[in-house]
């Protein structure tokens, strides 16, 4: 039974799950959820995922939401398929988890409010807050500097291996580099910048910036 | 002496979510306070430890750690057979994929407007800041919404992943116990007929409660 990941290819929370299941192999199909429409907030849509947000997933009878929990699961799920997404040793495993939480706390919301406000909003023709803009890249770019002393002294950020704390900052910080005209957040860190470079040349990678493009449904490996 | 230290001060919601967890586990551990109105956890030498400069920090045998939710994972893999052996489910990886789905929506949802009002409404006098009256309108507001999903939830289950208390529930604990002692907002959830029932519930257990004299000893003079 394939994978259905609700959602929409563009946003980021889908593209987290869309990444993990394409470095695991694993068959998935998109079923649209129009967000332009608010399909998200309608009863329907409320009675699978009641927070209103994108995306869940339905796996036969097994359904789920939140990105991170989703790609945790299928990371534990598929340990031995594909690239080791979470580390083989408690000690490593505890490693990504410190680091996929300080992607969900301390830089996912900074680069929420700059690709909402120089993204989002311009897009639907609304001005997005300048000074909230310039408030979170003020702090984004400590957060980085952070990240850049840790990739110093290690390749990934939990360790010598991609892992899912790594993966989980690729969809947000694509839109930040390319939608929202700050690669130099990126560029003017060394150790982050080969990581970034690194982290996105990944097949995978190009494979969901492909499916986006073209507005493909289904991913079979 | 136990092997396991955790460094912060109790009034921090997150070192006391790893407290009530290190407490259920029965884990034994010694609390080394951090004076964060000194600037202790800017030092150089607890940055060489959290390099975010946040609190807490832990420590045993194998591993320096920090974000709360990663440090209570560590435990919990840890010690799968010590104290309460429920709190990541019974073993499948489904149960689990529920209980990290919640602990998404307490990290994603429930934090950052609870963090926000609790900072509004407790700290900010405290440290002698301006409250932000449009900051606690809408973060209110927001907490409001969750609580809502909250609240449907839990009138079909006893708690939040399930019909049994798990590390989900123990995440909320800390900044429900700052809405319900430390704000006047405490009926956001006591007025709340299944989220009251749930809050009484989590709150009784014998591991919060010592979290909280815990809590009363280090703010008595």
């Amino acid at each position: 039974m394939t994978v259905k990941i609700y959602g929409f290819t563009p946003a980021v929370c889908p593209q987290r799950v869309m990444l993990c299941l394409i470095e695991k192999g694993i068959a998935f199909e998109i079923i649209p959820v129009d967000l332009q429409k608010l399909e998200q907030k309608q009863p329907n849509y409320l009675s699978k995922q009641p927070f209103g947000q994108v995306p869940y997933v339905v796996d036969g009878d097994f359904e789920l939401y939140e990105s991170r929990a989703i790609v945790r699961y299928y990371a534990a799920k598929y340990a031995d398929k594909g690239p080791d997404l979470f580390g083989r040793t408690l000690e490593e495993k505890a490693l990504v988890d410190q680091w996929l939480d300080i992607e969900a706390i301390n830089f996912n919301p900074l680069v929420f409010s700059i690709v909402f406000n120089l993204h989002v909003l311009p897009q639907s023709g609304a001005t997005g807050n300048a000074a909230e803009v310039e408030a979170a890249v003020e702090k984004l770019g400590a957060v980085l500097d952070i990240y850049d002393r840790q990739l110093s002294k290690t390749k990934y950020l939990a360790g010598d291996r991609f892992t899912l704390a790594d993966l989980t900052h690729i969809p947000a910080t694509m839109y930040v580099v390319g939608k929202c005209g700050l690669s130099q957040l990126i560029d003017d860190r060394e150790h982050v910048e080969a990581w970034w470079k690194d982290i996105t040349n990944r097949p995978a990678v190009k494979r969901v910036i492909s499916m986006v493009d073209s507005n493909a449904l289904s991913f079979s490996p | 002496m136990a092997a396991v230290k955790v460094y912060g001060p109790t009034l921090s919601t997150a070192v006391c979510r790893v407290l009530a967890c290190l407490l259920e586990k029965e884990v034994d551990f010694q609390l080394l306070p951090v004076d964060m109105s000194k600037g202790q956890h800017r030092s150089p030498d607890f940055l060489k430890l959290h390099p975010f400069g946040q609190v807490p920090v832990f420590q045993d045998e194998s591993i320096s750690l920090f974000e709360s939710r990663a440090i209570c994972r560590y435990i919990l893999d840890k010690y799968p057979e010590k104290g309460n052996t429920l709190l990541l489910g019974r073993g499948g990886l489904i149960e689990r994929a529920s209980i990290d789905q919640w602990l998404e929506a307490e990290g994603q949802s429930f934090n950052p407007p609870s963090s926000a009002l609790v900072f509004q409404l407790a700290f900010a006098p405290r440290m002698k800041l301006k409250q932000d009256e449009k900051a606690i309108r809408q973060n209110e507001d927001k907490l409001k919404k969750v609580l809502d999903v909250y609240e449907r939830r839990l009138g079909e289950t006893r708690f939040l992943a399930g019909d049994e208390f798990s590390f989900a529930d123990l995440s909320h604990l800390p900044n429900c116990q700052c809405l319900v002692s430390g704000t006047d907002r405490g009926g956001l959830l006591t007025e709340r007929e299944n989220v009251g029932r749930w809050w009484a519930e989590i709150s009784s257990r014998p591991s919060w409660k010592k979290v909280v004299e815990m809590q009363s000893a280090e703010t008595s003079p």
